[in-house]
């Protein structure tokens, strides 16, 4: 076998976002960063590729909200060309023709909002403040590492007894909202303030995102609030854009990662972690190439992180039982459009003013549920929820002038089929989710000039992500916090000595977010210390 | 009767929020989308146009148009040769900045100065037996900035000379037929050029701008959005930064142009054989060092800002609209140093920024100082460092 001569602080195992994050953090501390990645680009699931000539598309993940801020300073993002394009508007087309159009004007809102219903017309401030009420009380959760309530040491004692101090101190409105969302589903936390089926079904869209429940499922209230709490300039659930998609900011993070130190090896995939008298001292590149480090990060989900790197049987029996049990069951696809021109939606004629941000298909929570259906029995939806996301519009080096990418996230699309199988059924899913935008947009059809099918299968296939689970392991309750990825195992170390896990599979979540990758840096260079004396 | 710009017809159909603003006694839009932030975008990431107009426009001509200026204005207007513009200030016998303004020069004997406020009599009443003619021009003329990443891949495809403009150069050219100056400036700090056009053609070159602008994000932008990224650009305002020393009741509302940070238009002052007005009494400033303050920009510790909110059980706020307020600036001491004129969050630099005044021993980039900000109905201070304006200064303004 091939032995390099370098020797690396820390080997990263995996270029996106969240291990060029932590490799950056860790180049910044002083170490000696390696990022190994296995395809040919960073990024993993943030990529933009031109796959036409002036057409740049968004693949996978496309937009941004719940980065958190800290990161933006810390690794000096802007100097490096971070530049979000806040969305102005979201766009909720109906069934019967109408829409939901809400933009940046409160005013303006409340009536397209009574158009609907005049019901709802105060509804959304109190709904919004009193969502924005328990965002404040979580948000400081996702910038931490997770306690560990089931350790002893005088630090796992003190960390919990933060925790419980910090919940104490909230209104008990606020907590009891916590609970309600963290337990209970998108609509009966929803059906406390509208009734409006238009605007119930645009806020419960962001119940089910990249999760196998629908909006009536206990769990979707938990999806919601983790939606909600992404801010931007202060403003919580705000999204954005990023300059050249997410690949953009991918690319970013990339330069910044090197400003500080780091080296990136592309085209590098990892076969396995070495490891020696139950401590990392390396990995195996699939060419035989071994590259030896102190310590190994793995920035792949929990199921390569402990089942494909490193062997089980090196393992705890019940760790590798809580991640063999771990829900992954991707749901989500995406289908991307090149353009010729732009949608056009009948009622609003020729403006097209109201694709500057998301584009909302999921015209009531009957239709997200009922979309739901399929999946429950093993089929993808005959009418998708889609989220369509027009960036060249704000964005004109996504596209050549007057021509337009589309991403659209589909829901629901189960890894598993029943009686069938992702590669048989690209094609005609694809051919359902355009049906039905030609249903809300006609002649959407005739302005296709290229379309890109990325299935739960290609996600898993391409990014690595296991069965094409978006946020590297289901948000359900039981999987998150101190229980992510699995009980015991929250705080970013594994194991064995030396190896650490810094994905999305890892608190608080996916997203493109960067905390796992930052949280997990920040106790590397805690435990670093503490060996070194 | 307010007036109407040139191009006012077609701007108010593009107009949605219907919010305007007067601007020397025309109508000028704040906004035209319900917020400023995506016109900012818009300058930032593609291109916008912003309606200057308004701007009083002086014609400045004759033989000896040349000594007129250099005779009055701060900076030497015999180094700017025809074809080229200059910012400058103009100042009073004792040194205290008047106003700013532009003066583009066409001929030997012919120039164009564009201000906020009107100086026809001024000018006119230091011409003395000078030959030189001053016309208002203001109303004869529409002036339409461009600005953004992608103003001159727009412009290019209607008047191929904005190509080879350097910054602060401008040119003659043709728009959908109408002779227009197009110059390579602006007030965003952004690559950006300014079209001049006689009134009557004024909306066909408009018309002519937007075509050429579809698909590359062109959109209009208001006086909001444009102090936005004036503030990035760390250029100075009239009554924000400083005011008129013609019209101030104090020497505390007076400024040096050493002390607006205008050294730069300094340099060389003392070799300079040109008696201009308040040359003396800044010469003597400069040599005697008694400047009062320096200008300097000021970022915010995001950090200390996001606490000082969250302790006090709010959301820290990130509002883009700038403040033009005095905020009070401390040291360590609690002794006061200083005082922020315009703050506001910037989105591009995910952070506050602030242009201030300190004194001028704590001018260094990297010097701490205290911002004071009402929280809660009382005051708390925020970390904030000291760094040299433009905040936001890209490449491609000058390339």
């Amino acid at each position: 076998m091939a032995s390099t001569e370098k020797n690396y602080d820390v080997i990263v195992v995996g270029g996106g976002h969240n291990g060029l994050v932590n490799g950056a953090y860790l180049a910044k501390s002083g170490l000696k960063v390696l990022i190994v990645e296995r395809r040919h680009l960073v990024g993993g699931a943030a990529i933009t590729e031109e796959l036409r000539p002036g057409f740049h598309f968004t693949s996978f993940s496309y937009a941004l909200s719940l980065l958190r801020p800290d990161i933006v300073h810390e690794l000096d993002l802007v100097r490096h060309g971070f530049m979000p394009i806040l969305m102005p508007s979201s766009f909720a087309p109906m069934e019967n023709g109408d829409y939901l159009l809400l933009g940046q004007d409160r005013d303006e809102n409340i009536k397209e909002i009574m158009r609907h219903s005049p019901h709802d017309a105060d509804a959304m401030d109190r709904y919004e403040y009193d969502v924005e009420r328990v965002c404040q009380l979580v948000k400081p959760l996702l910038d931490k590492v997770p306690p560990n309530i089931f350790g002893g040491s005088p630090e796992d004692l003190e960390e919990t007894a933060d925790l419980v101090k910090h919940l104490k101190g909230a209104d008990r409105k606020v907590i009891h909202d916590l609970v309600r969302l963290l337990t209970g589903s998108a609509a009966d936390f929803l059906d406390d303030y509208f009734e409006s089926d238009i605007l119930k079904g645009y806020i419960a869209s962001s119940g089910i995102i990249g999760t196998k429940v629908g909006p009536l499922s206990q769990g979707s209230g938990m999806v919601l609030l983790y939606h909600s709490i992404g801010e931007h300039d202060g403003h919580f659930g705000a999204w954005s854009f990023h300059k050249g998609g997410n690949g953009g900011f991918t690319q970013v993070l990339a330069r910044a990662a090197r400003a500080y130190g780091v080296e990136i090896m592309l085209n590098a995939p990892v076969a396995s972690v070495i490891t020696r008298n139950g401590a990392a001292v390396g990995v195996a590149l699939e060419d035989g190439t071994e590259l030896t480090a102190r310590t190994v990060v793995s920035a792949l989900d929990p199921r390569r992180t402990f089942t494909q790197l490193v062997q089980p049987r090196e393992l705890p029996g019940d760790l590798v039982e809580n991640i063999n049990r771990m829900r992954f069951q991707g749901t989500s696809a995406k289908v991307n459009f090149a353009l010729d021109g732009a949608p056009r939606y009948p009622a609003l004629g020729d403006r097209t003013d109201q694709y500057l941000g998301f584009v909302n298909i999921g015209p009531s929570m009957e239709y997200l549920e009922r979309a739901f259906d399929d999946a429950k029995y093993g089929w993808y939806s005959q009418r998708p929820y889609i989220d369509c996301a027009i960036q060249s519009f704000v964005d004109p080096d996504m596209a050549p002038p007057g021509k337009h990418v589309m991403s659209c996230f589909v829901q629901y699309a189960p890894y598993h089929l029943k009686g069938s199988d992702w590669d048989t059924e690209r094609e005609p899913f694809a051919d359902t989710v355009q049906a039905t935008l030609e249903s809300f947009f006609p002649g959407f059809g005739d302005l296709v000039l290229q379309r890109e099918v990325k299935t739960p299968l290609d996600i898993e296939r391409t990014v690595g992500l296991t069965e094409g689970n978006i946020f590297a392991g289901e948000f359900f309750a039981p999987q998150m916090y101190f229980f992510r990825p699995a009980p015991g195992w929250s705080q970013y170390r594994t194991p064995i000595d030396g190896y650490y896990q810094c994905g999305s599979g890892t608190h608080p979540g996916g997203c493109v977010m960067g905390a796992p990758g930052k949280l997990a840096s920040q106790q590397i260079l805690r435990d670093l210390k503490a060996s070194d004396g | 009767m307010i007036k109407k710009t040139p191009f006012y017809e077609r701007l108010d159909q593009l107009n949605e929020s219907q919010r305007w603003g007067h601007w020397s006694g025309y109508l000028s839009a704040l906004t035209y989308g319900m917020s400023p932030k995506h016109e900012y975008f818009a300058v930032r990431n593609s291109a916008g146009f912003f309606d200057t107009s308004p701007l009083y426009k002086h014609r400045i001509s004759g033989p000896d148009a040349e000594r007129l200026l250099a005779g009055v204005m701060t900076r030497d207007i015999r180094q700017c040769r025809p074809g080229k513009a200059q910012y400058t200030v103009w100042c009073d016998d004792r040194g205290f900045v008047l106003e700013d303004g532009v003066v583009f020069r066409h001929s030997e004997t012919d120039f164009l100065l564009t201000a906020a406020e009107p100086n026809f009599g001024y000018l006119g009443d230091l011409v003395g037996r000078l030959d030189v003619t001053i016309e208002d021009v203001t109303d004869d003329f529409g002036m339409l900035a461009v600005q953004g990443p992608r103003s001159r891949a727009i412009l290019a495809k209607l008047a191929p000379e904005v190509e080879k403009l350097a910054y602060f150069e401008h040119a003659d050219a043709k728009i959908a037929k109408a002779p227009v100056t197009i110059s390579r400036t602006g007030y965003t700090g952004d690559l950006g050029f300014e079209v001049r056009v006689a009134r009557d053609e004024a909306l066909s070159v408009l018309d002519a701008v937007i075509e050429a602008g579809e698909g590359h994000g062109l959109r209009p932008f208001g006086e909001e959005a444009l102090l936005m990224t004036r503030i990035e650009a760390g250029l100075v305002l009239i009554n924000v930064e400083f005011f008129s020393s013609r019209y101030a009741y104090t020497d505390h509302d007076r400024i040096t142009p050493k002390e607006l940070g205008f050294g730069w238009m300094l340099k060389g002052i003392d070799a300079d054989d040109r008696p201009f007005i308040g040359r003396d009494a800044i010469r003597r400033e400069l040599a005697d060092r008694t400047s009062r303050w320096a200008s300097v920009g000021l970022v915010l510790d995001w950090a200390d800002y996001d606490r000082v909110y969250n302790q006090a059980g709010l959301i820290p706020p990130k509002d883009e609209t700038p403040q033009e307020y005095d905020s009070m600036l401390y040291d360590a001491d609690g002794e006061r140093i200083g005082y922020a004129t315009s703050l506001m969050y910037s989105p591009m630099l995910q952070r506050h920024i602030a242009l201030a005044r300190v004194r001028p021993d704590l001018a260094a980039s990297g010097t701490r100082v205290n911002l004071e900000l009402t929280i809660n109905h009382h005051y708390e201070t925020v970390v904030a460092e000291v760094t040299r304006p433009p905040f936001f200064n890209p490449p491609r303004k000058t390339a």
